[in-house]
Parts: C-alpha cells; sequence; structure tokens
C-alpha cells in the first residue's frame, strides 16, 4: 500500500492527457513562462527569433520527423513534411514557455515514448527504423476504434496531427496543397471568377 | 525621453492632450492646424507602422506559426505594443464568477473568460487605431435621442442632424469604402464622399443569396480603408492583414492619417512614455496641467497648459479624474454629479461558427481583399423590436468573414482518422468552408456597470487602479440570444453544419463585458450638470477649460463600432474649443 505501483506507459499517457484536460479547463496564466524566455510583449516583428531553445532529443526528433512523413507523405499534393521543416516546428512549438504549449509537450513527449515502445515491442525497433508498412500498420491501430493502441494514443495522435498540419499547410508548399494563393499585392480585387461563380450556384 | 519633435518642449502650452489613439490624434489635428500650440503625452512608446509593420510576412516568418500567446493575445504580428488583456505592472481589478473577490485581472483569452471585466489597452503611439477593425458606421438618428424613442437609457444632448456634418468630414479625411443604402437608422454618407467597395467575395455572395428569404439584409460595409489614393495614401493592394498595421498607409490609423499632418503645422509636440496621473488646478478650479510619470526614470514630472484634453480613452480617462482629487473636488475632478466612471457599456457580443459544404472544393481562388468584411447585415428589425415583439429594446449587427485566408494553426479536417494523402485531400476539400458570424449589439447603460478606483491597489508607477462592476440586463442577455438563433438559422438555409452548438441559454450566450473593446460612457455628455459629466461640447460642467474626447463622452452605445463616432465627436469638441479660444472665452 505504501509503495505506489510503477507508472505503466499508458497510465502515465493517461495521466498527462487528464491533466492536459483539468488543465484545460481553467485560466492558469500564472503557470507561463516557466522555463526560458517567451516572445514578449514588443517583439521585433520583421525578423524571426525563436528565444527558446528546443528540448526535443534526438530520439524524439526522430520519431518525430518519422511520424509526420506517415501523417504527410510525398505525394502529388507537395513534399513530406519533413522537408518543409515541420518536425523542427513541432519542437518548437513543445519548448515554447506557454502555457497551452508545455501542455502540448507532456502529451507529445509522452506519446512519442509510448509509439517507439511500441514499436519495439511489436517490431523490435524504434517507430522510425521500423520499414514503412510497420509504421503504417501502429498508425492504422492508433487510428482503429476498439484496439489497445487507440486507446493509448489517439489523444497523442490527434494532437500532432494538428500541429503537423498547421506547421505544413502554413509553408509556401503547403499553401499549393492546400489550395491558398493569395498574399500577393493588386491593383483591383477581382472578386471570384466565374468557374467559381459556377461552382457556388451563382453563376 | 522621446519627444516627437525636432526641438525641446515650450514651457506652457495652449492644449494638452492625454493620449494619442483616434481621440487624441483627432484633437491634434484639430488644434494643431487652427494655429494653437499643443503638447500631447502618451503612456506607451513611439511607434512608426510605416518602418514597423510586419506587411506579407507569412506565419512561417513568426515564433509558433503566429498564434496567440498571453505575451500577444491577438496573435504575432498584431499591432499592439506592450498591452492586450493584461499589461505588466499596470494591473486592473475584476471578480471571477462565483466569487465576490476583487482580484488583479489575468486572463488573456476572451472567449473563455470568467473575469466580469476584460479590458484591453496598448501602450504605443497611436493606441488602438493601430490594430483596430477598421469598421467604420455611423451612429444614426435613433442612436441620440434613445430614450425619446423607447424610454431607456439616456439621450445624447443633441440630434443626429447636429453631428452629420461632422461625420462628413471625419469620413473625408480618413477615407472609408462604402455605398449609401438608404436604410433605416444606418445613414447615408455625403453623396460622392464615400470610396467604392471592393468586390463581395464568393462567401460573402452565397451569404447574401441565403440571407434575402429569411429577411436579412447583406450589404457592403463601410471600412476606413482605401480603395482609391488619398492626400498622399496610397489605395489598399488587397493582401496582408489590416490588423497588423499598414506600411502603405492605405487604412485609418492614427500614427498615419492624423499625428504626420499635426506634426507639420510645427503646432504639436508629443512626449511619450509619460504615463499620466493626475489633472492639476488651481486655487479657482480651473485646470492647469497635468502630474505624469516620466517611465524612463520612474520621476513626477509636471506640463502645463490653458486646456486639458483628456484622450485616454473612456477608462483611462476616468481613472485620471477620479484619481484628481482636492479640497475642492474631493470624489474626483469634475465628478460633482457623481457620474464619473458609470455608465460604463461595451458592445454585446455573441458568435457561432457554421462549416458550408457548397464551399468546399472550391476553385483555389484569392480571397484575401482589403481584409475586413467586404459586406455586413445592418439591423434590419427596428419596426418589430419597437411594437415589443423581441423581448429586449436594442439592435445588432451581423459581421461575418471566413474564406481561403493564409493558412495557420487550425486546419480544418473533420474526419479525426484520417492521415496520409488522404489528410491532404481533405485539407484541401475544406479549406476556405468555414464562415464565422459575430453579432455586435447595443447595450444599455445601467447603474451596475460601472468602474471605480480601488482603493488599495496601485500599479508600478504608485498610481491606484481601477476596479470594474458589471451586470448585463436581459435586454443584452436575450439580444444575445437572439444572435444564436439568428446564426444557426443562417447556416441552416445554407445547407451548412453549425460547429459546436447554439447557445440559447441566456446567461451563457453572450461574451464577457469589455470583450468587444467597445468601452465607453463613463465621462457621459448630457444637457444637465446634475446627470452628466460633460456638455455637449465635452466640456467639464464644472472645469470648462478641461475637455474629454475619447469614448467616456457617450450617452448611448450603438450597435455601430465607436471609432467613427469617437472621431466626428472629437473633431466638433475641438473645433468649437478652438473658436472660443480665439474668442478669449477659455
Amino acid at each position: 500500500m505504501l509503495t505506489p505501483a510503477p507508472l505503466t506507459r499508458r497510465d502515465a499517457l493517461r495521466r498527462v492527457i487528464g491533466v492536459s484536460i483539468a488543465l484545460a479547463s481553467m485560466d492558469l496564466t500564472s503557470f507561463g513562462a516557466a522555463g526560458g524566455r517567451g516572445i514578449g510583449t514588443d517583439p521585433n516583428l520583421l525578423k524571426k527569433e525563436i528565444p527558446w531553445p528546443r528540448i526535443l532529443s534526438d530520439a524524439e526528433r526522430k520519431a518525430t520527423t518519422a511520424l509526420a512523413d506517415i501523417l504527410l507523405p510525398a505525394d502529388d499534393l507537395g513534399p513530406a513534411a519533413s522537408t518543409l521543416g515541420v518536425p523542427d516546428f513541432i519542437d518548437e512549438w513543445v519548448s515554447a514557455p506557454y502555457d497551452a504549449q508545455e501542455k502540448d509537450r507532456g502529451v507529445i513527449q509522452t506519446g512519442l515514448a509510448w509509439l517507439d515502445g511500441e514499436a519495439k515491442t511489436r517490431f523490435g525497433k524504434v517507430f522510425a527504423d521500423s520499414s514503412h508498412e510497420q509504421q503504417t500498420a501502429l498508425v492504422d491501430d492508433i487510428t482503429k476504434d476498439g484496439t489497445p493502441a487507440h486507446q493509448d494514443a489517439f489523444g497523442f495522435f490527434s494532437l500532432f496531427r494538428s500541429l503537423a498540419s498547421g506547421g505544413y499547410f502554413s509553408t509556401p508548399e503547403g499553401w499549393a496543397a492546400i489550395g491558398y494563393v493569395g498574399n500577393k499585392p493588386l491593383a483591383e480585387f477581382p472578386g471570384p471568377p466565374p468557374e467559381v461563380m459556377k461552382h457556388l450556384g451563382l453563376a | 525621453m522621446p519627444v516627437i519633435t525636432p526641438r525641446k518642449t515650450l514651457t506652457s502650452y495652449d492644449v494638452l492632450i492625454v493620449g494619442s489613439g483616434a481621440a487624441g490624434g483627432m484633437s491634434a489635428y484639430v488644434l494643431a492646424r487652427a494655429g494653437l500650440k499643443v503638447l500631447m503625452l502618451e503612456a506607451g512608446r513611439d511607434y512608426d507602422p510605416v518602418k514597423e509593420t510586419a506587411m506579407f510576412q507569412t506565419n512561417v516568418d513568426a515564433p509558433l506559426r503566429g498564434e496567440s500567446t498571453k505575451d500577444k493575445p491577438f496573435g504575432f504580428f498584431d499591432a499592439t505594443v506592450d498591452g492586450g488583456w493584461t499589461v505588466p505592472g499596470e494591473p486592473y481589478r475584476v471578480k471571477r464568477t462565483g466569487s465576490n473577490e476583487w482580484v488583479d485581472a489575468s486572463d488573456w483569452k476572451a472567449k473563455q473568460t470568467n473575469q466580469n471585466f476584460m479590458w484591453w489597452r496598448p501602450r504605443m503611439l497611436g493606441g488602438r487605431t493601430n490594430h483596430w477593425g477598421r469598421i467604420a458606421l455611423r451612429m444614426g438618428s435613433y442612436d441620440f435621442k434613445p430614450k425619446t424613442r423607447d424610454g431607456l437609457g439616456l439621450d445624447w444632448p443633441f440630434e443626429y442632424k447636429e453631428i452629420e456634418p461632422w461625420y462628413d468630414k471625419t469620413e473625408a479625411l480618413i477615407g472609408v469604402f462604402g455605398t449609401n443604402e438608404g436604410m433605416e437608422n444606418t445613414p447615408d454618407s455625403l453623396q460622392g464622399s464615400l470610396q467604392p467597395p471592393p468586390k463581395p467575395r464568393g462567401y460573402e455572395l452565397l451569404t447574401q443569396k441565403f440571407c434575402k428569404p429569411l429577411g436579412i439584409p447583406v450589404i457592403p460595409s463601410h471600412l476606413a480603408i482605401l480603395t482609391k489614393p488619398l492626400n498622399g495614401r496610397a489605395a489598399c493592394f488587397y493582401a496582408t492583414e489590416c490588423g497588423r498595421g499598414c506600411a502603405i498607409r492605405a487604412n485609418f490609423q492614427s500614427t498615419t492619417v492624423l499625428l504626420p499632418p499635426a506634426i507639420e503645422t510645427g503646432n504639436l509636440d508629443i512626449i511619450t512614455n509619460a504615463m499620466v496621473r493626475e489633472v492639476t488646478i488651481d486655487k479657482a478650479g480651473k485646470a492647469t496641467g497635468v502630474l505624469y510619470i516620466n517611465k524612463d526614470t520612474g520621476k513626477e514630472e509636471r506640463a502645463t497648459a490653458r486646456v486639458v484634453v483628456l484622450a485616454a480613452s473612456g477608462c483611462e480617462s476616468a481613472r485620471i479624474l477620479l484619481n484628481s482629487k482636492s479640497n475642492l473636488f474631493p470624489n474626483g475632478l469634475a465628478n460633482g454629479s457623481g457620474k464619473v466612471g458609470r455608465y460604463l457599456m461595451d458592445t454585446v457580443g455573441s458568435s457561432l461558427v457554421g462549416q458550408i459544404p457548397a464551399l468546399e472544393n472550391c476553385p483555389p481562388h484569392n480571397e484575401d481583399g482589403a481584409s475586413g468584411m467586404h459586406m455586413y447585415m445592418p439591423w434590419w428589425l427596428y419596426k418589430e423590436q419597437l411594437a415589443g415583439k423581441l423581448g429586449f429594446a436594442r439592435g445588432y449587427h451581423i459581421e461575418f468573414g471566413g474564406g481561403r485566408d493564409m493558412p495557420g494553426m487550425g486546419t480544418y479536417i473533420p474526419d479525426p482518422k484520417v492521415y496520409g494523402t488522404a489528410l491532404k485531400r481533405e485539407a484541401r476539400r475544406y479549406f476556405g468552408s468555414i464562415i464565422g458570424f459575430a453579432g455586435r449589439g447595443e447595450m444599455i447603460p445601467n447603474d451596475d456597470c460601472y468602474c471605480e478606483i480601488d482603493p488599495d491597489r496601485k500599479d508600478k508607477y504608485g498610481i491606484p487602479v481601477l476596479r470594474f462592476h458589471w451586470k448585463w440586463t436581459d435586454h443584452e442577455k436575450l439580444q444575445a440570444v437572439h444572435m444564436q438563433k439568428t446564426f444557426k438559422d443562417i447556416i441552416d438555409a445554407m445547407g451548412g453544419k453549425v460547429l459546436g452548438t447554439p447557445q440559447l441559454d441566456p446567461e451563457k450566450a453572450i461574451m464577457a463585458g469589455g470583450t468587444i473593446i467597445h468601452e465607453v460612457g463613463t465621462t457621459c455628455m448630457g444637457s444637465d450638470a446634475k446627470n452628466s459629466v460633460l456638455n455637449q461640447w465635452s466640456q467639464a460642467w464644472e472645469v470648462p477649460n478641461l475637455l474629454v474626447t475619447d469614448g467616456g463622452p457617450f450617452a448611448s452605445n450603438a450597435d455601430k463600432n465607436p471609432t467613427l463616432s469617437i472621431m466626428a465627436l472629437a473633431m466638433r469638441s475641438c473645433t468649437h474649443l478652438a473658436e472660443e479660444m480665439k474668442k478669449g472665452n477659455i
């Protein structure tokens, strides 16, 4: 009774996600800026500077890169996530000294550890070193209702997919993939072209 | 201490203005051009949109892809310096839901707050005009005499006709696009003075089509953005968000439109980082200047002038008056009526988001436009409301936005399990298919909404801070429920899906006080010194050489966003002031 049982990976992940949900329901600004310097209230807007150090380990970066490329692979809509700096963006995000990002950090790090542990158990290798088929099989299980993997890791998958998508579609290549063609100076605003009017049933 | 002029400041001035935003900028523009020597004190730092605005930078060029943080609550590129819902070292006091205890405000997410009030303050030259929404709607004839019309709230001491020419002049000066539609209580502008509106976007036209059978008008919005060059300013080039400010000066900011011509006269000196503490008076009770903290040295300094104009924002100007206590004015300066800080109003806000299948898989095209909405819905149920059919007394307009905005965080992909190439196809399919509807409604002033000085708490300069009392009435709460129902009706009519749930609980449909950043009424004008702080010229009844020209003078807060009216009012009041000073009456 006095000695708590060691946490299994599954318990740890649940606990982290549980805490995240509890934190999400409160507005705890006092938790902010725990480790490292934030952006500040008057940053230079013309120069990108990330004032906090990246905290993911090499192993975590490797798993992040592999998973990002499974989620957003090279195809006819654009290059793979890793070639657009998405893994580094995820590291930037989870390393930031703000409440929301600190909350995400726990979910991502616990999830990445689970992913590697699960791959080792099933394939004898960390996730990044597993074959493409093995990686896909594991992610399929995470996204399939009723599997233990889904129960353990789906919250992590959702957050990771959201960060990877935001990181991906905000790049110029991501714009092309999603169909954003703005941020260009125009002499006049043309309004919707004929094919759009037709698509909307307004022609 | 930076002085934004090539020479040293004078020992005394004709007029001293506190604040540099919509009100301070317009006051300085009018008074300096009338030949008066003007000193402006700004609590924040010098700021130059031409040099500092991030034009064309993308979300990849920002930390965290430009996402909101407590340091930059409206996102990285938002043109707010050293401020937001909190200002470091400058607390304000609020109550949280379910508690009766006064605590320092600390929230930075307006939609999730349980504070009774949220107060947005920047600390920069030009104030909130650097990032504002550029929505420039005139108040109408009903809005100046609301009590006469339905028996509620307060009347202004003049009619719409009186201020109409000042709206004309303000619009001609700042540049506003839009159309004249001849609609009820939605005034037309001077014929030929509005700039042409940009063409509507696809989703705006689609919304217009489906609103028509619902009887909801969708018309071109009025935004303070140039679509044609004006006074040496370039027209909009339809890229990058107005909230970042505008380096080509195509939209209205005090820093690009009002302050440069005022400085050019040689009559305006500006001291930044000057945090005003109180207005000083002489033995006769006339204003003589202000005491302010030099933020660079921490020392208190004095500035003197024949006239003091407070333009520090409704609540900040009230705070200065309440902190200006003396034997002559024991309850604060110009507060014989007890109305300083009272009748605090914000705008009723409520929003709902819908996903519209008709917008899916749309051929890629550029929808950036003039960044803000090209169309909006003015209030359309005046007659039903006056007949008592709605259960709440005042109206709202609808702002809506969506479309194919520059991607950042928050990609809409409804299937939570999809990944791989299918994920990209889904992102592409749904991109631009989301529309958000936001109601902006009139609040009626009431006795339970006010600010006062907290008896204990001081800011880092030793200046006593404000605390906020707030209570919505049924008029606002039921209006917010009506907004939610209307938004659902529109989304349903478009064949769309509401994301989230329409909030029909009157206690929950409305956002917290202050969150729409339209706080006005705290030094209200009236026709009777017993019940108001200012006369119709924004002069304090008790101190004729003291004016307030920000949102404080508002006797009502119509659904029309207040900035244009603040400027028209400041122009009228300061023109009158200059005439009176020339006549030797002040």
